[in-house]
């Protein structure tokens, strides 16, 4: 009982907050708001016993991106920003869009199988420790993925040096 | 966090009730107790700096100036709290709020001595960095919130040193990590019975050391708060308690990055293994004592703290930067690469 209801609580609130994240007039109160969020989707990765998934989703979304996020907003001009139109003339587009969407899901639903329970049980977590299993699977079985990953976040980084230095000379 | 986490699939079988209370009881004496240290760090840091520039420091207030952080808690608490009228008034209440919870957090995961620790859990490092990251919102959001030139300058420039250093110390830390083989704070004290970790990692420790006096804004890096320039940087507009949560919430940190580089670098409560040899009786004192030799380790550091402070002047931003980025992470990095291969060479081994 207690894990659906813990379960429920996160799922609600997650959504909730989701919706006042996109209502808020102040970009800055969205980003506060985002910041709880965060927080929830955290504590649904805890409770599903991935701690370091958790950890890091509060090091990286929480402290670095969400605050990158702030430094940004900080350079718009607010005064406008307060008002301006919160939502786009586009909206029936929009509605229609994610009721299709809805019904897609809902209709794929009955055919949900839960899949099959690997070596990766609750038990094995707790006594491995999650860093040590997530590591190992990222660093043998998954290692070409992972480094996938790295490299799409090196040319990130490239481009984003490219764009920003100044042109000397000539 | 995860003990409350385990508890629920045996509900049945375990008190519950028990061991929330037990928990609770927990968390008030490290409180009362942090917050005690707390005070009397700010009266040891006016002692120590007055006697260091050849005055007396406070004198007045008890025996040698022994009540003066009541006194000024006393004052700091009745004083008027003054709001700007152009501030955004629910974000000016938060910041102080965000930014003293941020600190108290991490003491959750702090082991005191041997079987201490409020919530034991296997990722009690990266914890701290998460609860220190969060410091930066607290620090952003005062100063913006207040709608006034220097606290806005102030935090600009105190969130990104923050989240400049937060990256040295990060990756500092992972040779302690890899040295250790554990993120659980008790096991990486546990696994330096037989030898600190700053002897092996001491390039990990300079890295550590500079990026934590940069995390916590003092000096040499306190230009957040550069009196000459910003007046008092992102807490100018605070007043009475509001002011006083980010005084306590700085002192905080400070005792928590004591507590680190005393947990993570000097053994924590334990001490070196060849003087346990010379005296084995120290071996057969209770648990409890343990606390004396660790918060002797946080105490050193928070003197090494003063004496910084005492000693040297400011520096320059945009030094300030070329310090954090070109010389402490590639240093940083550098370290990490070293220990790996010592690892692989098994020179060091877990």
């Amino acid at each position: 009982m207690l894990p659906e209801l813990f379960f429920g609580y996160f799922a609600a609130v997650i959504v909730f907050l989701s919706v006042i994240v996109i209502t808020r007039r102040n970009p800055v109160h969205s980003v506060m708001w985002m910041l709880l969020l965060f927080f929830h989707i955290a504590g649904l990765y805890l409770f599903l016993n991935a701690e370091f998934i958790a950890a890091i989703q509060i090091i990286v979304y929480a402290g670095a991106i969400l605050v990158l996020f702030l430094f940004v907003l900080l350079l718009l001009n607010l005064r406008e920003e307060l008002r301006a139109k919160r939502f786009v003339g586009a909206w029936p587009a929009g509605l229609f869009v994610t009721s299709a969407l809805l019904v897609i899901i809902l209709s794929v639903l009955k055919s949900f199988v839960p899949g099959p329970a690997g070596k990766y049980s609750i038990e094995f977590i707790k006594q491995e420790t999650h860093t040590k299993a997530l590591g190992k699977l990222l660093y043998t079985d998954f290692l070409f993925p992972f480094e996938i990953a790295s490299l799409v976040l090196l040319v990130a980084i490239i481009g984003a040096m490219v764009l920003a230095k100044r042109k000397t000379g000539k | 966090m995860k003990e409350i986490v385990q508890m629920i699939p045996f509900l049945g079988s375990i008190p519950l009730a028990v061991n929330i209370v037990v928990i609770l009881i927990n968390i008030a004496i490290v409180l009362a107790i942090t917050l005690l240290h707390v005070a009397y760090a700010t009266y040891w840091e006016r002692k120590v700096i007055g006697h260091m520039q050849v005055r007396l420091g406070p004198i007045e207030v008890g025996w040698h100036g022994l009540l003066q952080p009541i006194a000024d808690g006393v004052k700091l608490f009745f004083k008027e709290d003054i709001i700007p009228a152009n501030s955004d008034k629910p974000l000016f209440y938060l910041a102080p709020v965000i930014f003293m919870v941020s600190a108290l957090t991490s003491l959750s995961v702090l082991p005191f001595f041997d079987g201490f620790v409020i919530a034991n859990i296997n990722i009690g490092l990266l914890f701290l960095f998460a609860m220190s990251s969060l410091g930066a919102y607290g620090i952003i959001l005062s100063g913006w919130a207040s709608n006034s030139k220097y606290s806005f300058l102030g935090s600009l420039r105190s969130t990104s040193q923050v989240i400049s250093y937060e990256i040295a110390m990060g990756l500092s830390l992972v040779g302690v990590m890899m040295t250790a083989g554990s993120l659980n704070l008790s096991d990486i004290v546990r696994a330096q019975q037989e030898r600190w970790f700053v002897i092996p990692q001491f390039l990990g420790f300079f890295i550590f050391v500079v990026s934590a006096f940069a995390e916590t804004n003092r000096l040499p890096f306190d230009l957040p708060e550069a009196e000459s320039e910003l007046v008092a940087g992102y807490f100018t507009e605070y007043s009475g308690f509001r002011f006083a949560l980010f005084f306590l919430g700085e002192y905080t940190a400070m005792l928590i990055m004591s507590s680190i580089a005393a947990l993570c670098f000097l053994g924590g409560w334990t001490i070196p293994a060849f003087i346990t040899g010379w005296f084995p009786v120290l071996l057969k004192l209770p648990a409890w004592f343990w606390v004396v030799v660790f918060l002797a380790k946080v105490y050193a550091f928070m003197f090494f703290y003063y004496w910084v402070r005492a000693t040297l002047p400011r520096y320059r931003y945009d030094q300030l930067m070329v310090i954090g980025w070109k010389i402490l992470i590639p240093l940083a990095l550098f370290n990490i690469v070293l220990t790996g291969t010592l690892r692989i060479m098994g020179v060091i081994r877990p």
